[in-house]
């Protein structure tokens, strides 16, 4: 019961606390793809992949009451943090399990910016392709953000560096 | 290679409910809807199992692809005057529009969740491999079915294009709330499309709307939230939802553990071994579904034959608001000594297992937002202009529901048992 939402829960709560939704977008995701058990359903949209499920299934998580969300105004838009709760440690201390090796990598990408995990977890939507093509893609998809050579490269050390972790 | 395909002799229309008429001028899309994989679609209902609750919602996902196909082709009519709408990209957008849903199977949601495959995975095989949609779309050039199934994954380098297909106000959704109240028979998804489309503007980073035209926009704004409510998450159709999946989960399960079927399983094969074939996925409609769940009615496994009777003659489980983490354990715990399995008949159902949504302009770079054209050439977030839309996507809701069989509970011999069940489901 619950078990995928006890999923999400226990991410953000390894995490510390996450600023910003599309952050907690791309941690989620990039962790799916290094094949922790998270089941939401992501597709591509302009700024990556992105989970409308997961989205909601956090605004569930803030209105069952065992996640703690603020909405702040940052440069004119809204920006969310999230932590679990009291309610929520509790709820992890009765059902939760853990998820080995998750906590590593979710500090890890906590800690980057979510410019670097959009481009991370865009690189990971195209891994069908080889190197060479999934960077033109790049340039192609988010010629917007306009990334460097030099962030491409160390995107996928990143990845390199996510599954030497998990192996 | 054969020359492009170009208009065709004279203009076919098709009679439709929603739009009056869809009208076909290019031998493209005409040769597209001939194909196999495109006829298919007439056999999976667009709506699941809506049409247990709403018993006129048997159209398809055909009907509904050509009315994406026919509003995708009248923006572009409108489009063909402004400057920043490139013609040459017609035929691609009108066949994105129009193969958008191929790859969707029988109840595609519950199908995806149990045997892990994508409906947006096969729409791309489909374009891409052996098919005879494949093999029309080459017609217009080696790259173009590549084309085709990028605009549909959303990662054509083209914004705009993408945007008519796949964004907050895009032809997809505007005729499925048409077309879903159409046959729904419910009044509230209704809205005036063509006030839309006069007001749609191209720009290179998607379809802004002109500022003039916000009221409409609420319109549709507001059908979304209530079909979001009255006719996707009814709670009668999530419980034939949730059986649907539970049936499917319970087959899985019996086929892994070896489990003899009284019937042969050849479409189910491979999609319990994890290795479904392009040709296997092709051949799945929901009369093949229809055609597995009536025979295993008859199954000796009691589980599988109860779920596919419920399913079949439509005794469908009822439902609670959901109880708490505690109560739901405790519950699961009741069951199992009273000899229901939980894993099959005590299932929350909760919005976010729904594939659909309502507007909500998130955080700053997490979506992509409705946005208004005001007449300075500045551009707005629809919600920040419109106190309605501000007032729905401001607000918080979200929902879970218990399902559960009652003539199972009320079955239960132990008394005891029984009350203390009834106890935690009628808090």
């Amino acid at each position: 019961m619950f078990e995928d939402h006890l999923k999400v829960v226990t991410l953000i709560q390894e995490a510390g606390e996450v600023i910003g939704r599309k952050k907690l977008q791309k941690m989620v995701y990039i962790a799916k793809k290094l094949n922790f058990p998270f089941q939401e359903k992501y597709q591509f949209h302009f700024y990556g992949p992105y989970s409308e499920e997961l989205t909601l299934k956090i605004e569930e998580l803030c209105n069952m009451g065992y996640i703690h969300e603020v909405k702040e105004k940052v440069s004119g838009y809204s920006q969310y943090r999230y932590a679990v709760n009291e309610e929520g440690q509790k709820l992890l201390s009765t059902y939760g399990a853990e998820i080995e090796l998750l906590g590593d990598c979710v500090r890890s990408m906590n800690e980057q910016p979510s410019r670097f995990l959009e481009l991370v977890s865009t690189i990971m939507y195209f891994d069908k392709f080889d190197e060479d093509e999934i960077k033109e893609k790049v340039q192609t998809v988010k010629a917007k953000q306009k990334y460097t050579e030099e962030e491409m490269d160390e995107a996928f050390a990143y990845i390199s560096n996510l599954k030497n972790r998990v192996q | 290679m054969a020359k492009p395909l170009g208009k065709l002799h004279e203009e076919k229309v098709f009679k439709d409910p929603v739009h009056r008429y869809i009208h076909v001028r290019d031998e493209l899309i005409w040769r597209l809807i001939g194909t196999r994989e495109f006829q298919r679609l007439r056999r999976i209902r667009q709506l699941g199992t809506t049409y247990l609750t709403f018993h006129g919602a048997e159209h398809s996902r055909f009907s509904h692809s050509l009315g994406v196909y026919e509003i995708t082709r009248r923006i572009i009519d409108i489009f063909q005057e402004k400057q920043t709408w490139d013609p040459e990209q017609r035929l691609l957008v009108l066949s994105a529009a129009l193969l958008h849903d191929v790859g969707h199977g029988p109840f595609s949601h519950s199908f995806e969740k149990v045997f892990g495959v994508d409906h947006e995975e096969f729409s791309r095989d489909i374009i891409l491999g052996n098919t005879e949609v494949n093999s029309v779309l080459l017609q217009m050039g080696e790259d173009f079915p590549k084309q085709v199934a990028e605009v549909i994954a959303k990662t054509h380098p083209d914004k705009l294009i993408v945007s008519l297909i796949s964004s907050q106000i895009d032809a997809d959704r505007m005729d499925y709330l048409l077309r879903d109240a159409y046959f729904t028979g419910v009044s509230y998804g209704n809205f005036d499309i063509e006030r839309i489309l006069r007001v749609m503007r191209p720009t290179e980073d998607g379809v802004v709307i002109k500022s003039s035209g916000m009221h409409a926009v609420e319109d549709y704004i507001m059908s979304r939230y209530q079909m979001y409510w009255q006719v996707y998450f009814h709670p009668v159709t999530r419980s034939a939802e949730v059986i649907l999946s539970k049936i499917l989960h319970r087959a899985k399960e019996l086929y892994e553990t070896g489990y003899t079927f009284k019937r042969e399983l050849s479409h189910f094969k491979t999609l319990f071994e994890g290795n479904v074939s392009l040709e296997d996925y092709i051949s799945l409609d929901e009369g093949v579904i229809h055609y597995y769940f009536q025979g295993w009615m008859d199954e000796e496994d009691p589980i599988l034959s109860d779920l596919c009777i419920r399913f079949i003659d439509r005794k469908l489980f009822k439902y609670t608001e959901m109880v708490s983490f505690t109560d739901g354990h405790l519950l699961s715990a009741y069951f199992q000594e009273a000899g229901i399995n939980p894993k099959y008949y005590l299932v929350v159902d909760s919005s976010s297992d729904l594939p659909y949504d309502f507007y909500r302009p998130g955080e700053k770079e997490e979506r992509l937002p409705i946005n208004l054209l005001k007449p300075n050439g500045e551009i707005r977030e629809l919600s920040r202009e419109s106190d309605v839309v501000e007032a729905i996507s401001g607000k918080r809701r979200t929902d879970h529901k218990l399902y559960f069989p009652m003539d199972l509970i009320e079955g239960i011999k132990d008394e005891s048992l029984k009350t203390k069940i009834k106890e935690i489901l009628h808090k």
